[in-house]
């Protein structure tokens, strides 16, 4: 502030800091208040529907699928039947037929694209492959990022994605990775939306962490998770 | 209250609604007026969630219009806004997923329609938290009013239906440009030029009107 301006009164005075940052402190409380009881009145609706919502997806990625069980895998990788809605576990769903046979498993994967990206996957224990695919929820940008939930030469990908397990190691084979648009030549590569890069290469990521950190575990319990079916 | 006090307040009220409606008058917030008015059911979720952004900070804004150092003042009320937008998000997750998916990322830019923020500053911050409310409730039916219009007419051309009620026959072949962002624009278009038309036609009458009266 210049001498001359505060001798011709043209500005008020300045408040002082600690005034600022009271009235930004005190509206900021109350803004947080609100939002926390907001948040704590709709989360168990939203919950609810969320459930909902990926109960269809999982029987429409497992077609054929007469009924679902939810498992969890845990950091250890110890398989949980049916665990709790706050459990810090990776959730799977197991699909089965008429006669309790498995059809195959819908895995829930989650990571960073622009935002946060929640996926399902359709993994066959049989043929050792991902058959199935669905983004869940999905905030990249419309008309470029989103084309991940509708593109259908991305999503034809995901009707054979190879995911063979080492029987030795117990770890993926070949890594899924994603590749530049047009280049795919192997089973287990990614074919990327050209202008939709990052998110593409997110989709990749996602799976190959979750392929690797799951599947084994899956794999080393996949009697139990039969058996679960024709009980 | 007297005669022309409530008179005044039931101005404030409709100068969003017609005078200066703040898409076809003042062509504010076409970020979300162009993006998501592809079907009605979209407008109307879109226009009902920046109405309550709109309504609660205007009344908040109003609260602590006297005590907010103008320094900070804008910085208070995009906190004050972006906190209801929060809101509002959590409550469409917990009415409607597909609604919630269909406005996606548009629900967290209502803390950047300009709408709002203008309100705020332009009214709100000097007006009582009646009077602020008023004004916001009015702009905001003008706003829903200037989505559901785009949205209506985008979605009977580019789908023949109206709220998803199929309206003209199995025969019907829809106009998809409409739906797609290019016809955002056309729909926009018609809609100011038919809006500037009215204007001009009354403001050619009301000098006729003095003309004869002098």
């Amino acid at each position: 502030m210049s001498e001359s301006s505060v001798q011709a009164g043209a500005l008020p005075k300045a408040p002082s800091g600690v005034s600022m940052i009271v009235v930004m402190t005190s509206v900021a409380t109350v803004c947080g208040l609100l939002i926390v009881t907001a948040f704590q009145a709709t989360k168990g609706a939203i919950e609810h529907n969320v459930a909902t919502i990926t109960q269809e997806s999982v029987l429409e990625i497992l077609p054929g699928a007469a009924r679902q069980i939810p498992f969890g895998v845990d950091a250890a990788g110890a398989v949980v039947r049916e665990p709790a809605a706050d459990a810090d576990v990776s959730r799977i769903y197991a699909g089965y037929d008429e006669s309790g046979a498995l059809l195959g498993i819908a895995i829930e994967g989650r990571g960073q694209g622009w935002n946060e990206l929640k996926i399902l996957y359709a993994y066959s224990p049989d043929r050792q492959c991902i058959f199935g695919f669905k983004v869940l929820e999905c905030r990249e940008t419309p008309g470029v990022g989103d084309k991940i939930t509708t593109q259908e030469d991305f999503l034809a990908n995901f009707k054979e994605l190879d995911a063979t397990l080492d029987p030795a190691t117990q770890s993926p084979v070949h890594p899924i990775v994603t590749v530049k648009h047009g280049t795919k030549k192997d089973k287990w590569e990614i074919d990327a939306i050209s202008g939709a890069t990052i998110s593409s290469k997110a989709i990749g990521r996602i799976l190959q962490e979750s392929t690797t950190r799951l599947l084994p575990a899956i794999t080393g319990h996949l009697d139990e998770i039969r058996k679960a079916g024709a009980a | 209250m007297s005669e022309s006090s409530s008179n005044r307040d039931i101005q404030v009220l409709l100068n969003g609604i017609w005078k200066e409606n703040p898409v076809f008058v003042q062509v504010l917030g076409m970020c979300p007026t162009l993006a998501v008015t592809n079907s009605v059911r979209n407008a109307i979720a879109m226009g009902v969630s920046t109405v309550f952004v709109l309504v609660m900070s205007s009344m908040l804004v109003a609260m602590v219009r006297k005590i907010v150092p103008k320094q900070v003042r804008i910085a208070t009320y995009i906190l004050i806004i972006s906190t209801f937008v929060t809101i509002v998000d959590y409550v469409i997750k917990a009415v409607s997923i597909p609604v919630y998916k269909a406005l996606g990322p548009f629900i967290a830019l209502i803390v950047v329609n300009c709408i709002i923020l203008g309100r705020a500053e332009a009214f709100a911050s000097k007006n009582t938290v009646y009077r602020s409310v008023l004004d916001a409730i009015g702009m905001g039916i003008g706003f829903c009013i200037a989505l559901v219009c785009l949205g209506g007419v985008r979605e009977l051309l580019g789908n023949g239906s109206f709220l998803g009620v199929p309206l003209f026959g199995p025969y019907y072949e829809p106009w998809v440009i409409f739906l797609l962002p290019s016809g955002g624009f056309f729909t926009l278009g018609a809609w100011l030029l038919a809006f500037s038309l009215i204007k001009e036609r009354k403001a050619r009458r009301a000098a006729q009107e003095q003309e004869q009266s002098v």
